[in-house]
């Protein structure tokens, strides 16, 4: 178990924060364990008569990684999507349970979907910017919200969304040029500065990196790091190196129940149930 | 063994050479039979962009044109003329005297001559009283023979032996010229061949599919966004999707029944103009552009829908800021396709009474026009010799748009193509 962990830090391009962090961790974990950001409270789906999800709970911390992992149709997607409920939109699918944002039932009727979206964002498996300008895809959050009156404001707030996802000094000449025009990981951070380009406090992230190389994906790592002392993250991923490296809770899927949810720490290296000590040393999945 | 296998390879050879040689041989018959149709309508087409004039040296005459100062616009409109021509005409014959060989001397004059000479005298009022020499056109009768699409001798020869001889010398003395005929391309129809123009039906083509256009664009949009984005998927959405698909395939003169029924004799809106023209064919034009913006809206890759949503986006904002922008192009392209299906259109102009001999070019929507391929019928359905080459050069001319619309979309389509591409 513990040589499993080891390998992943040292294949790392950021030994240092993941050693660091690890460290600090317990402390920081406990520390804010009083401070919740999301909940969920025996959440079920069902796409028609097929149940997805069955009696999820867990608790998401402030300004923390969350990780959720899980094999391949174990509904750790289809869970994030309930925590912007993305899955409005998909027909005959139905969620019951409670999912609070801040103590808030985001399913209550009072809830504005296109308001709550903008409280948290969504980073999707595929990078997906519009195809416009660089520039149009960071300024179009601040303008349909309004966060911005002036050009000059919006170009602030687009400028510093695309500085905190460390793309500025990659695109600074040729904002106006079209996104679609970025590599891979480039067009993933863009995604990434669009989702906070209006503040959300909760970023979901599904499977950000599966689609890009090593390095890129180290460098959203990274991000993902700077991004937690602002925002509550939520990353479903494949990888059980990513999941170890850049969360500090973890949720381990199976079969549309939650089998285990603790520290990253605990569930890497002293897992309660057995399956997932089975998907962990990779006896399945 | 082997030898069977080689036999069965043998035979499987020769059956893809045959089978590519079908195919080759169909693509030449269609390539054949494109080009003739091209070549038989071009060959007999183009000499209706020229026409033969005559010149005569023309006394303008305030007297005998019956106008007295001052020479108004007005005036000089209302003035008479023929007998000015003819007599230029009767100069260059002074041997002509008897009144029955003058009519024949005459009809070498198409009445066009006498208009051409108002509309000299109109532009240059100042050279009234003076002798001007002007090209005046000839009746299409001799502008055939000029032109030999009719014979100088044979059974049903439409000349007399008196007026060839009169041709001829003409002919020698350098009167008879052939010009292009900007009346062809800029005036309106007319009863004599030979003054027959073609913009009255391309004007009125043009406000039909301007009205066209303006309905059927938009409408069409609305219906395909709505359908595919935002309907609820139910039996009744299901069944207006599967009738959409059967507009299109309806006859077009059922449609041309409909306008006639509804528009003319319900709505009372005025017979035989674009206006009505432009309604009936945009009922057709209708489910094309449907069909083509759900399928290029249906192609717009799902990852943009579900990031425009992440933002915060609602449904309609999302169709408007990313949907429709990376659709447009495929919707343009069906909309310009079925605008060159309307442009060609004729059954459903002929029951709204667009089939009306209509003289005067069209300036609005509202006033009474023909449309380039009722223009084609009637010119096709004329008996004058005079309208064969008319008739093969208003398709010629109709082949011209549709060439370029078709070429327009083309490039819409290419365009665009790398960026709707990418996701």
């Amino acid at each position: 178990m513990m040589d499993y962990v080891m390998t992943a830090d040292s294949t790392d391009t950021n030994d240092n924060i993941i050693r660091q962090t690890q460290d600090s961790l317990e402390s920081e974990a406990s520390a804010s364990r009083t401070d919740i950001k999301m909940t969920a409270e025996s959440v079920s789906v069902f796409y028609g008569a097929e149940q997805a999800l069955d009696d999820i709970n867990i608790d998401i911390h402030s300004k923390q990684i969350t990780a959720l992992i899980g094999p391949s149709g174990c509904g750790k997607s289809t869970f994030l999507r309930c925590l912007n409920r993305m899955n409005d939109v998909i027909d005959g699918c139905r969620v019951s349970g409670r999912i609070t944002l801040d103590g808030e039932d985001i399913y209550a009727p009072s809830v504005d979907v296109v308001s709550l979206r903008s409280h948290i964002g969504m980073v999707f498996q595929k990078p997906n910017p519009f195809p416009k300008s660089i520039f149009e895809n960071v300024a179009y959050g601040p303008r349909i919200h309004g966060l911005a009156q002036t050009q000059d404001e919006i170009e602030e707030i687009a400028i510093r969304s695309l500085k905190k996802a460390g793309l500025f000094e990659e695109v600074k000449d040729r904002l106006h040029a079209p996104a679609t025009g970025l590599s891979g990981g480039q067009q993933q951070r863009l995604c990434i500065a669009r989702a906070i380009s209006i503040n959300p406090g909760v970023l979901l992230m599904d499977e950000p990196c599966s689609a890009l190389d090593p390095i890129a994906t180290a460098r959203i790592e990274d991000l993902m790091w700077e991004l937690k002392e602002s925002i509550t993250i939520i990353i479903v991923t494949h990888s059980m190196q990513q999941a170890s490296r850049v969360s500090q809770q973890t949720g381990f899927f199976h079969m549309g129940v939650m089998a285990e949810v603790g520290t990253t720490e605990q569930i890497f290296q002293n897992p309660v149930d057995p399956r997932t000590r089975d998907y962990i040393t990779g006896r399945f999945g | 063994m082997l030898t069977t296998d080689k036999k069965r390879l043998q035979k499987r050879h020769r059956a893809e050479t045959r089978f590519r040689a079908y195919g080759v041989l169909s693509l030449m018959a269609a390539a054949g039979i494109l080009f003739t149709l091209i070549y038989s309508i071009v060959s007999s087409g183009y000499t209706a962009f020229y026409r033969t004039t005559l010149l005569l040296d023309i006394e303008l005459n305030a007297e005998r044109i019956d106008v007295t100062p001052p020479y108004s616009r007005n005036a000089l409109m209302q003035g008479r003329y023929s007998s000015l021509v003819k007599s230029a005409l009767y100069a260059q014959f002074p041997e002509v005297t008897d009144r029955r060989a003058r009519r024949e001397l005459s009809s070498l004059l198409s009445p066009g001559a006498e208009l051409a000479v108002r509309d000299y005298l109109i532009d240059h009022p100042d050279s009234l009283g003076t002798t001007i020499a002007l090209e005046v056109p000839m009746s299409s009768d001799f502008d055939q023979l000029y032109k030999e699409h009719l014979p100088r001798s044979g059974e049903n020869i439409r000349f007399s032996g008196q007026q060839l001889q009169w041709f001829d010398r003409l002919l020698e003395e350098g009167r008879i010229a052939y010009r292009f005929n900007t009346q062809f391309l800029f005036g309106g129809d007319s009863r004599y061949p030979e003054l027959a123009g073609i913009a009255g039906a391309v004007a009125g083509s043009f406000f039909a599919l301007l009205v066209c256009f303006l309905l059927s664009f938009p409408l069409g949009i609305a219906a395909a966004t709505y359908l595919e984005e935002f309907a609820p998927k139910t039996r009744l959405t299901r069944i207006i999707e599967a009738n959409i698909n059967n507009l299109a395939a309806v006859p077009s003169v059922i449609f041309g029944l409909l306008g006639l029924a509804i528009f003319l004799n319900v709505f009372g809106l005025p017979r035989s103009t674009p206006l009505v023209g432009g309604i009936v064919l945009s009922l057709m034009t209708l489910p094309t552009i449907i069909i083509a913006t759900r399928a290029s809206i249906r192609s717009v890759s799902p990852g943009i829908r579900q990031a425009g949503l992440a933002m915060g986006a609602s449904p309609v904002q999302v169709v408007f800021h990313h949907v429709l922008p990376v659709a447009m192009p495929g919707t343009l392209t069906g909309t310009i396709i079925g605008l060159a299906q309307a442009l060609g259109e004729t059954a459903p102009l002929l029951m709204i009474g667009m089939v009306a001999f209509i003289a005067n070019v069209p300036t609005t929507p509202m006033d009474p026009s023909a449309a380039l391929p009722v223009q084609i019928f009637l010119w096709a359905e004329s008996a004058e010799r005079g309208f064969v080459e008319k008739t093969s050069a208003a398709i010629m001319v109709i082949m011209m748009f549709l060439i370029m619309m078709n070429l327009l979309a083309v490039i819409i389509r290419t365009r665009t193509q790398g960026k709707s591409k990418v996701e």
